[in-house]
């Protein structure tokens, strides 16, 4: 029983870093209505940012936390310049290959300029542990979701109370009319881009402080993962996003620990292909084909 | 400039020519262990690219699993010949056979899906295959791959070069070109290229789309284990890392870089794509970037390929590449936060 209770603490915190990878995926297929193969790698961008300033500044997540997000906009800016601006509505494959292209830009950029190798930071982050008999919750797991619960409601109301986030959805719903009523599509395509990898980046920093290890290949998996936790919850909603990435951290955790590590990524994904063979649009996804 | 509008226009000479140059190729170097390598990885994943171009590029399905294929009519190939002892021959066709059975299996399961999710489905297909392949230890040696196959046999002689390997691939190539030309001739072809413009109207002029788009993945994934099986017993040693998503991304960058849809184009973009990185090896921790970069600048230069047209053949319709985006309801983003 202890061990079920732990597998799934476990479950629920790598689950919602993957939930706040997915709910940037789900904005950015949402409002470019275009699927992004580089979002790993703005993972690691910024994760590598908040690290190279966490070794200047020890102990300052705060610190690391922002500068993540600054850098993974950033970064998410010039990628949408470069890969989704000039091809608006193209065939997915199009954009999709120049996305492959940035990821490997970005992962041997970063191989080259900065380390080839696993990195560690100095010291450790730690808020200490609760323990209740065998039972063990650590202040960073807890940091963890309290921040991804936080940019979730955060993101939320930004994309219901505020003026651009009204343009977002009304991009999705249907670029012509709202071109017509005079959204500046394309800007707010991009900021929601940049949005959405800004959020990449602040999963980054969590997966980096979480194991203590950042590297120039942390994003392929994670990059993988945020693809099918928004696949699982249904393209575009953002809840099932984050229902996606929960079952999907959840699973993981319970087949590493009742089954064998070895097998976690494939029942992640045997899971999203059964899902997807009964619900063809995914867990929350609204319409039928 | 005459001569290559010929060779443009008339299919049997311009391939023609690439077999005579092939040849050339493989008699000049046949003592050059590493240039014939290249050789052969260009064969071998031109064969992948036009594989990979019958479901990609003339059924309109967007797959994006075509290595797992290449593996596991690789490791068929090997296991089948080392462990059966079974001739060259029988392997390649058991390596086919198993891989179009799977292909089948999961252009049935995922008929429903289109776009975006038959693109996840078949993705998550690839890992689910090379994480098998690395863990069935007992059967595959895991990680540590699988040292030790023989080179071709064929029951009354044995290849011991890799000059007769080249060969094979070269065969395999152009068994995979023609099957794929005579197919798109036929009233199939003209059945797929009609699913791919509009599923709903082929399926309104009785077009079989879900038995048609069954036939392309079999098919495809047929060829695809064939290429596997050739590498397979060319290498001699196989193991999970080659059939990754990496190798995925390269065949589709060689298909989409040649020119989706076209004959030649991804013939093109595997030779091309192989002979970049190699020209581009002494530049050692450069040269991936260098790859990245040329796949950003092609697909933002000349979205369509370097031989693919902007218009459907004959017709004058213009292909859109760059057309303004439509409005797409299935996607469109919720917060749950009511109305």
């Amino acid at each position: 029983m202890t061990l079920f209770l732990q597998q799934m603490l476990n479950g629920l915190t790598l689950g919602s870093i993957y939930a706040l990878l997915a709910i940037g995926f789900a904005l950015i297929f949402g409002v470019l209505n275009l699927v992004t193969f580089a979002h790993g790698e703005v993972l690691m961008v910024g994760a590598v940012g908040a690290f190279l300033v966490m070794e200047l500044f020890p102990h300052n997540l705060a610190l690391g936390l922002v500068v993540s997000f600054v850098v993974a906009f950033i970064v998410g800016l010039i990628v949408e310049r470069i890969s989704f601006r000039p091809f608006k509505g193209a065939p997915h494959m199009t954009t999709m290959l120049s996305t492959v292209g940035i990821s490997i830009i970005l992962m041997n950029l970063a191989i080259i300029f900065w380390s080839a190798e696993t990195e560690s930071l100095p010291y450790r982050i730690s808020y200490g542990f609760f323990q209740i008999g065998e039972f063990r919750i650590t202040g960073v797991q807890i940091l963890i979701m309290i921040i991804s619960a936080f940019l979730l409601v955060a993101l939320t109301l930004f994309l219901d109370r505020t003026k651009w986030g009204r343009a977002m959805r009304a991009i999705s719903l249907d670029v012509d009319m709202a071109r017509l009523l005079g959204v500046p599509s394309p800007n707010i395509m991009g900021l929601a881009f940049a949005l959405g990898s800004a959020l990449a980046g602040v999963a980054g920093i969590l997966i980096g402080i979480y194991y203590n290890a950042f590297s120039p290949y942390m994003g392929q998996d994670a990059g993988l993962k945020a693809f099918a936790a928004t696949v699982l919850g249904g393209f575009g909603s953002i809840l099932g996003a984050v229902l996606g990435g929960v079952i999907l951290g959840i699973a993981e955790s319970l087949t590493v620990g009742y089954i064998s590590p070895a097998w976690r990524d494939v029942v992640a994904f045997v899971i999203l292909v059964t899902v997807l063979l009964l619900r063809p649009r995914g867990l929350m996804g609204t319409r039928s084909l | 400039m005459n001569v290559l509008r010929r060779i443009k226009s008339n299919r049997v000479l311009g391939y023609g020519l690439f077999v005579l140059l092939a040849l050339a190729f493989v008699i000049v170097f046949r003592t050059e262990k590493y240039i014939l390598s290249i050789g052969v990885l260009g064969l071998i994943f031109s064969t992948l690219a036009v594989s990979l171009n019958l479901t990609n590029g003339y059924t309109g399905m967007f797959s994006i699993g075509h290595a797992a294929f290449y593996g596991i009519g690789a490791y068929t190939s090997a296991l089948t010949a080392m462990r059966l002892g079974m001739p060259f021959p029988v392997a390649i066709l058991a390596a086919g056979a198993m891989c179009a059975v799977l292909g089948a299996f999961l252009a049935l399961s995922s008929a429903r899906l289109r776009g975006i999710y038959l693109a996840i489905t078949t993705l998550a297909f690839n890992e689910i295959a090379r994480i098998t392949e690395t863990n069935l230890q007992s059967i595959t040696r895991g990680p540590f791959g699988l040292p030790g196959i023989p080179r071709p046999n064929f029951g009354f002689f044995q290849l011991t070069t890799d000059a007769g390997a080249y060969v094979i691939a070269l065969v395999l190539l152009i068994a995979s070109v023609y099957l794929i030309e005579s197919l798109m001739k036929s009233r199939i072809g003209r059945g797929l290229l009609a699913i791919r413009e509009d599923e709903a109207a082929a399926a309104a002029c009785g077009v079989n789309v879900f038995g048609y788009k069954v036939m392309s993945m079999a098919i495809a994934a047929f060829l695809a284990g064939c290429a596997g099986s050739v590498y397979a017993h060319y290498a001699r040693f196989v193991s999970p890392d080659s059939f990754g998503l990496n190798e995925t991304f390269m065949i589709l960058s060689m298909m989409v870089f040649g020119g989706m849809g076209t004959s030649a184009g991804p013939i093109l973009g595997a030779i091309l794509l192989i002979g970049i990185q190699e020209v581009f090896r002494f530049a050692a921790t450069y040269r991936m970037l260098i790859y990245g970069v040329v796949l950003v600048l092609v697909v933002l230069f000349r979205p369509q390929g370097l031989l693919g047209k902007t218009t459907v053949a004959g017709s004058g319709i213009k292909l859109n590449f760059r057309r303004p985006a439509r409005s797409n309801p299935s996607g469109a983003l919720t917060t749950g936060l009511g109305k």
